[in-house]
């Protein structure tokens, strides 16, 4: 089903958002503890890293249709 | 038109008068009551004045112009008998004219015949041909077309005039030859009678002619014998008397029969001299005869008629026969009577002799007598020596007038001769003039023998040139009727072959007729027959065919039922069963195989989904078609997708919008789109609804892809099962042959 693709992606998208987001936290956390010394600014990156990584994963799966694969030529005509 | 012209010319006076004074007429008649009466008798008066001049202009115009006449005749009932009244008979009627002209035409060619055989008749010798056997050829000419052949050609012969009636003859026309023949019959009688009357005269004429000669040839005849016997008796005597004054010098008879002699040739002389008178009296006698028959003659040939010639001819000849012998006898008569003078002369000379010599004798010796020949016994010697010295004297005397003679001989002779010559010269002059005149009524009766001759060899000739001419003409004639005949015949055979012919094709056609109406009604009848023939086969076949159309039809049937078997959500039960029994069923149909073939492969495996799975999976899809109308190839970020899901939130479309004929480029919005697939989906159009939902572009297309794909599967299918079951149906009615 065609419809049903598009809530895929989203659920995807979300899970994914949830995993990167959860996975930018947590390492935004650890670093922030560990390295950054409790900073505020690695989590808050961590979790920016985490959402914009969501993010333009979900736009490269929601885009994923429109986009050629490189190894993929186009048969072109010569136009005349 | 002529008649008419005049009461047209009349009438239109009298309208013209009348119209105008008709106006002031009515006025009169309103204001004046009185004048009724005299109103109408001027109209009454006025009106037979008019017809009167109209009758009487059309009867003087006619008078002048004879055609008007004719046509006034002609086109007014009882005109002529007016007309004739008044002027008389029409003298220029056509008819009247033609006849006039016929007739006029047919006299002058039969007078002209008839002066030409009448000519003919008189030329020829009427002697032979009897007039009664030329008055029935003339008669029988002019019905020559109505005699056979034999007898035309044995009249032919004899008629000389029927050459030129020969052209007429081929062609007779039967109004014209009865005219012809009534024509004709009178004049042949005349032309018969008037030759009869001139036979008789002619006739007549010749008996007449011929008595009169053969009674001055009779008279002349006697006379001339008369004459001739009379001369012949005067020859007769005048010869005796010669001889016997001959006689009566030289013979030394006795006395006494010297006497007799003188008194024998007294005698002699005196019947001489009366038989001379009855001669020149018989001669003048037989000359006037001759005369009078030469005049008989003479008015015999002024006569016109030619069997009078030969009797001319004859008479001439007698005559001059007679005149011949007269002038014959005269002219022995004549000789006869010279000689006698010579003789006379003769005789005389010497009695003057004798009686010198007796004077002298008489002289010397007076007493011895006349005859001294009978006195030798009687003499003395004185006598006898004075005799002998008279004898010597004479000797003497005669030998002087010898020796005179003879000198004078030449002279005498001469004076003989010349007198002679002249009296020899009017005896040959007399003789030649008789002789010429002889001859020359001799010439000229063998002339007129000649010429008698010759005529009657020409006449003869002519015959045999006539008949010759009658004959070609007959071998003519009978040459034309034999080529009339063949044209006659090949005419009656051409026509007796057109009509056999005619009657032949008619029966041809009838019994053509027949045979086509009977072959008509065989290939009729057969046709019929073969028609229930086929009917029955085809009868058979159709049911054959109808039994296969229902296995289709139920099979189709069947199949169609497959579709109505779509739960809500779920798909049909796989079609392939039913098609495989469609192909079953219809395995030699090959539309319907084809048709089942077309059958795409997931309806077949799979199934279809209904309609109603369809609009209610669409009606989840549109809103998740809503949210994604923005994104498409170049719009496909999530901020666009952002955008896109505001759009669809505060977006408010119809639910369901009827859509237009025509597709504009607005139109291809995914709203607008979405609500006509949707109104389209409502009213069971899910083709138009698929065509609406085509139109999404981008993710929309992506989202709606799927449901397309059924939407096209089910339409594909329901199309071919549309067809079958049409197919089906058409066929299961019998409209449709299956091929």
């Amino acid at each position: 089903m065609s419809e049903k693709e598009l809530g895929k992606k989203w659920d995807r998208c979300l899970a994914d958002c949830a995993v990167k987001v959860g996975a930018g936290l947590g390492l935004g956390v650890v670093f922030s503890v560990v390295f950054f010394k409790r900073h505020t600014w690695p989590i808050s990156f961590g979790l920016g890293t985490g959402l914009g990584m969501a993010y333009s994963n979900c736009q490269n799966d929601l885009r994923s249709h429109y986009l050629l694969h490189r190894s993929m030529k186009v048969g072109w005509t010569k136009q005349q | 038109q002529y008649s008419l012209s005049p009461c047209y010319v009349s009438l239109a006076l009298y309208k013209c008068l009348y119209g105008r004074a008709h106006p002031t007429n009515l006025q009169h008649h309103r204001h004046y009551t009185s004048g009724e009466s005299s109103g109408a008798a001027k109209v009454v008066a006025v009106g037979l004045v008019t017809l009167g001049s109209s009758i009487g202009g059309t009867v003087l115009y006619a008078k002048w112009d004879p055609k008007f006449r004719t046509a006034v005749e002609k086109n007014i009932p009882y005109s002529d008998w007016l007309l004739g009244m008044a002027l008389g008979p029409n003298p220029y009627s056509p008819v009247t004219a033609h006849k006039k002209q016929v007739e006029l035409s047919q006299p002058p060619s039969m007078m002209t015949e008839e002066s030409r055989s009448s000519k003919i008749k008189k030329e020829k010798n009427i002697k032979e041909e009897p007039s009664v056997s030329t008055a029935s050829e003339t008669t029988s000419a002019p019905v020559y077309s109505a005699q056979s052949i034999e007898e035309s050609s044995a009249e032919a012969s004899h008629i000389i005039s029927a050459i030129s009636e020969v052209p007429s003859v081929p062609a007779p026309h039967d109004t014209e030859a009865a005219v012809l023949t009534a024509m004709v019959e009178r004049p042949a009688e005349e032309v018969t009678a008037r030759l009869a009357q001139q036979e008789q005269e002619d006739q007549d004429i010749l008996a007449s002619v011929s008595a009169s000669l053969e009674e001055s040839l009779a008279s002349s005849a006697k006379t001339t014998l008369q004459a001739i016997g009379a001369q012949e008796a005067a020859l007769q005597a005048i010869g005796s008397h010669t001889h016997k004054l001959k006689e009566a010098m030289e013979a030394e008879v006795p006395p006494d029969q010297k006497s007799a002699q003188w008194r024998d040739l007294e005698t002699a002389l005196a019947e001489r001299r009366s038989t001379v008178n009855d001669a020149g009296a018989a001669l003048l006698k037989a000359r006037d005869a001759l005369d009078s028959l030469r005049s008989v003659i003479d008015k015999a040939k002024e006569s016109k008629v030619a069997a009078v010639q030969p009797l001319v001819l004859a008479a001439e000849e007698n005559l001059h026969s007679m005149v011949v012998d007269l002038d014959q006898a005269v002219t022995k008569v004549q000789s006869a009577e010279s000689e006698a003078k010579i003789v006379s002369q003769y005789t005389e000379l010497v009695n003057e002799a004798k009686r010198q010599f007796q004077k002298e004798l008489s002289s010397l010796t007076p007493e011895i007598q006349a005859n001294w020949k009978g006195l030798t016994g009687k003499l003395s010697a004185d006598d006898l020596n004075a005799l002998i010295a008279h004898a010597h004297r004479r000797i003497d005397q005669l030998n002087r007038e010898l020796a005179e003679q003879r000198v004078r001989e030449q002279v005498h002779i001469e004076a003989a001769l010349e007198q002679q010559k002249l009296e020899d010269q009017k005896a040959l002059d007399k003789a030649v003039h008789t002789a010429t005149q002889h001859s020359k009524e001799e010439a000229r009766l063998e002339q007129e023998r000649k010429l008698s001759e010759l005529r009657e060899v020409m006449e003869a000739e002519m015959r045999t040139q006539l008949r010759r001419q009658a004959a070609a003409h007959t071998d003519h004639l009978r040459d034309i009727l034999k080529v009339q005949e063949q044209e006659l015949r090949s005419e009656a055979e051409q026509v007796l072959n057109s009509k056999m012919l005619e009657q032949e094709t008619h029966y041809r056609q009838l019994t053509q007729e027949q045979l086509d109406n009977f072959t008509l009604d065989m290939n009729a009848a057969y046709a019929r027959l073969k028609g229930m023939e086929e009917a029955i086969d085809s009868h058979v076949i159709a049911e054959e065919e109808a039994r296969k159309a229902h296995q289709l039809w139920l099979s189709v049937e069947a199949l169609s039922y497959t579709l109505k078997t779509a739960g809500s959500d779920l798909p049909t039960k796989p079609l392939e069963s039913a098609v495989q029994a469609i192909q079953d069923s219809c395995c030699n149909n090959e539309f319907a195989l084809a048709l089942a073939s077309a059958l795409p492969e997931e309806s077949l495996r799979r199934g279809v989904y209904s309609e109603a799975s369809l609009r209610s999976r669409f009606n989840s899809l549109r809103s998740m078609v809503r949210r994604v109308a923005l994104i498409d190839e170049s719009h496909n970020s999530l901020y666009q997708y952002f955008l896109s899901y505001l759009q669809a939130a505060l977006l408010f479309e119809e639910k369901q919008a009827m859509p237009p004929t025509q597709l504009t480029n607005e139109d291809l919005d995914p709203f607008k789109l979405l609500s006509y697939a949707s109104y389209c989906l409502e009213h069971e159009d899910l083709e138009l609804a698929a065509k609406f939902v085509n139109q999404l572009r981008g993710e929309a297309r992506r989202v709606v892809q799927d449901w397309l794909t059924e939407a096209r599967l089910t339409l594909e299918t329901r199309q071919v099962v549309t067809l079958l079951s049409a197919y089906a149906n058409a066929v299961g009615l019998g409209t449709t042959q299956a091929p």
